[in-house]
């Protein structure tokens, strides 16, 4: 009886624990393979799980490209590791389902053999980097990477 | 040749230098080189003249041209040129073109040039510039030639079938998968092997040994060398990408002189460098975007367009775009008056008497393997699973393209075969050169049914350092590199095409081809089959190329690869070897020997019997 009550403020703290651990990671999976619900030559067709989850914390696995030029605050995330090749591609060459990830603080270089993680805000939409001009659809912003 | 869209670039160019000038020092007529330039008619050459590389002559020393043809020239000249000459054959340039040039300052050199300009007359053309310049009296001179052939059998049709990258290595790797041996004979050879003419054919640029599919395809279509990653124009030295003197091509010159028609049939995007070259003229093959919308703006547009690319022709809001603008450019087409075919199904109900733009994925359309022979790979298809194949969209084109009376011009080019050997592919690579070779097929009994009517002609744009050197089996126990089987111990591979579609029906057969490359990034190798294609490389943290860990997962070794690794190079890539040309019909027997790459220009110019002089189109 005694144990229990001395137990009582830890298990509360561990419960609450609990509730507050959504609050702080409340970032859902997203996969390459779910982020389309199809593809025609006239454009492709967004999933509802990509949509749906537009605006929000999202977490994806995939491999850092090979920038053409080393970027360190924008890079782009693709589901298998991408080559570089200057005179068989250019940036159109990417295949349809990147992801663009933004980052607030700028890295140092990953390694691009190695799969990673990325979390923040997934951003769905047709965009045209002012900077660069790279053209992205899916982007993930203000991201930590892992 | 858009003579209006470089006007307006010059005059822009004028300002912007007037500008710059007014804005660097009141004075601005004494610093405004290309205003100070006083044009001289006479050629006047001191002893003291030096020849000097300050000045560029283009089109450059050594070009050749058809009758006719045109072309935008272009002489750069030093800064402090105060005088300039340039004749040709001791007459004024201007003269000769009948046309006034115009002098543009550019940061580094001042422009003197008149578009769209032609030799109307046969024979060598001497080109003198003289410059006085603070330097001193420079000059610098090109020879050119200019030719006008007719075939003694002239063709209706021409045929170019470009198999990208196949190199005869590569084209041997189909056939021996497709035909196969018995008692060391070929059961066949390729139909495309059967054409009674052949060429070896060189594939450098002007710019450098070994060449890309832009520059390559380019000399195909204008009969004139360019540089890497250019097409249909010689490289000046400003940066703009659009405003590089321009040489015309194939399709504008029978377009203009006979009224034909042409299109443009690839398993690559439409805009990539073979495909884009029938059409574009641009210094970077890159301009993906400015191609799609340039293929209307063309004096008589492609009436044929089919492969993939569709990317570059949606509107930037169109998810899947690669647009920088909101220009639909299908709705383009079909606005004036393109059938618009997304997948196999549309493409089979088109109709041959309206012009066809067929788009069936966003880039690169998938190989031959995994588009019909592993339609259970949707990680690969990615939804895309109703595509055409080459024979399909060939057949097609021709279809559209035949109701043309004056005959037309086709381009049909397996893209892939070049795409799969740079990432050390040769299965899929095989598969599409098989898949080629039924194209080839078709066009062949084509013309044999309209009385041998047209050039046909098969060429690789460059090639790839694979090579065949044994067997590959994995008996005895053997794996990896010692279940490589040379001379005696190679056998005979153990392909089978049971169904006789041509296709082996295990393209992984116990006993395969030990297939190795000249140049390769480090990679993983087991010598097998590859059910879900990877990149041989990728980059480490340093950027360095290093072997991609996801390919050949089972028993592979890593192979140290003999490219740089601090280039990028994550591809096998291209080599300088001679590419073999294959010709029949009319006008065929031109190709043999050995030949420069840009007398395939010449030898389709001569089979159709151009007169480059005329002008049909109405402006």
């Amino acid at each position: 009886m005694q144990l229990k009550q001395w137990l009582r403020p830890f298990i509360l703290c561990f419960a609450l624990q609990l509730l507050a651990l959504p609050l702080t990671v409340q970032a859902s999976w997203l996969n390459f393979s779910d982020m389309y619900a199809g593809a025609t030559s006239e454009g492709l067709i967004l999933s509802d799980s990509l949509l749906s989850q537009n605006g929000q914390t999202v977490t994806m696995q995939g491999y850092m490209a090979p920038p053409l030029k080393p970027s360190i605050n924008f890079f782009v995330l693709t589901e298998t590791p991408m080559s570089i090749c200057p005179f068989c591609s250019t940036d159109a060459d990417w295949p349809s389902d990147i992801v663009v990830v933004y980052l607030d603080d700028a890295v140092t270089a990953l390694p691009y053999n190695q799969d990673i993680t990325v979390t923040g805000q997934l951003d769905v939409g047709s965009y045209v980097d002012g900077d660069t001009g790279f053209v992205s659809l899916v982007r993930i912003l203000g991201a930590e990477v892992n | 040749m858009n003579g209006k869209q470089h006007l307006r670039k010059m005059v822009f160019f004028a300002l912007a230098g007037a500008l710059a000038i007014g804005i660097n020092t009141p004075a601005a007529q004494a610093n405004n080189p290309a205003s100070a330039v006083t044009l001289s008619a006479q050629a006047e050459l001191p002893a003291t003249a030096v020849t000097s590389k300050d000045i560029k002559v283009l089109p450059i020393n050594q070009a050749k041209f058809w009758q006719g043809q045109r072309f935008d020239f272009e002489v750069e000249l030093p800064l402090t040129t105060s005088q300039v000459a340039v004749t040709i054959n001791g007459e004024d340039a201007s003269k000769v073109f009948k046309q006034t040039p115009t002098l543009t300052q550019q940061s580094t050199h001042i422009s003197y040039r008149m578009n769209d300009v032609a030799f109307k007359e046969v024979g060598e053309k001497h080109v003198n510039v003289v410059a006085t310049t603070s330097q001193g009296t420079l000059k610098q001179s090109a020879k050119y030639n200019v030719v006008n052939e007719k075939a003694q059998k002239k063709a209706k049709n021409v045929i170019l079938f470009v198999g990208d990258g196949m190199s005869m290595q590569a084209k041997e790797v189909a056939r021996i998968l497709s035909k196969g041996l018995s008692d060391g004979k070929f059961n066949d050879v390729l139909a495309m092997e059967k054409m009674p003419h052949m060429a070896l054919v060189t594939t450098s640029g002007y710019d450098s040994l070994v060449t890309d599919s832009a520059n390559s395809a380019s000399a195909y279509n204008t009969g004139n060398k360019s540089v890497v990653n250019a097409m249909g124009v010689y490289e000046n030295s400003t940066p703009d990408p659009l405003d590089d003197p321009k040489v015309e091509n194939i399709s504008e010159i029978i377009s203009r002189s006979q009224d034909m028609s042409y299109g443009m049939v690839t398993t690559a995007a439409v805009t990539d460098a073979t495909p884009a070259a029938v059409t574009a003229h641009t210094r970077r093959r890159g301009e993906q975007n400015f191609i799609a919308t340039d293929f209307l703006n063309r004096a008589k547009p492609p009436a044929v367009i089919l492969d993939g690319g569709s990317q570059f022709f949606l509107p930037l809001s169109t998810p899947g775009s690669k647009r920088k603008d909101n220009v639909n450019v299908i709705q383009e087409f079909k606005d004036k008056g393109y059938q618009f075919a997304g997948n196999k199904t549309d493409l089979a109900k088109a109709s041959a008497d309206q012009p066809i733009l067929g788009l069936f994925t966003l880039n690169t359309m998938n190989v031959y393997m995994d588009r019909a022979f592993l339609p259970e790979n949707p990680a690969v298809l990615k939804g895309f699973n109703d595509q055409p194949g080459l024979v399909d969209m060939t057949k097609k084109a021709i279809e559209v393209l035949e109701k043309n009376p004056n005959g037309f011009f086709l381009m049909s080019e397996a893209g892939s075969i070049d795409k799969q050997l740079h990432t050390m592919d040769w299965q899929r690579s095989a598969y599409d050169t098989i898949e080629f070779d039924q194209a080839i097929k078709y066009a062949q009994d084509y013309s044999k049914a309209h009385g041998d009517n047209t050039l046909i002609i098969v060429v690789a744009d460059h090639a790839h350092g694979i090579s065949i050197t044994g067997t590959y089996s994995e008996q005895n126990g053997k794996v990896g590199r010692e279940a490589v089987r040379v001379y005696g111990e190679a056998g005979w591979p153990t392909f089978i095409d049971a169904n006789r579609d041509g296709f082996p029906d295990n393209p992984d057969a116990d006993v395969t081809l030990a297939v190795q490359y000249a140049n390769s990034p480090d990679h993983y190798e087991n010598y097998r089959f590859q059910t879900e294609p990877h990149n041989p490389a990728t980059a480490g943290k340093d950027g360095k190329v290093i072997a991609n860990p996801k390919r050949a997962p089972q028993g592979a070794r890593l192979v140290e690869g003999s490219l740089p690794t601090t280039t990028g190079e994550t591809s096998e890539v291209h080599s300088a070897d001679d590419v073999v040309l294959m010709a029949q019909g009319p006008g065929s027997e031109y190709f043999n020997g050995v030949m420069d790459n840009t007398e395939v220009f010449f030898g389709i110019l001569r089979a159709l019997g151009i007169d480059g002089n005329k002008d049909v189109i109405k402006k």
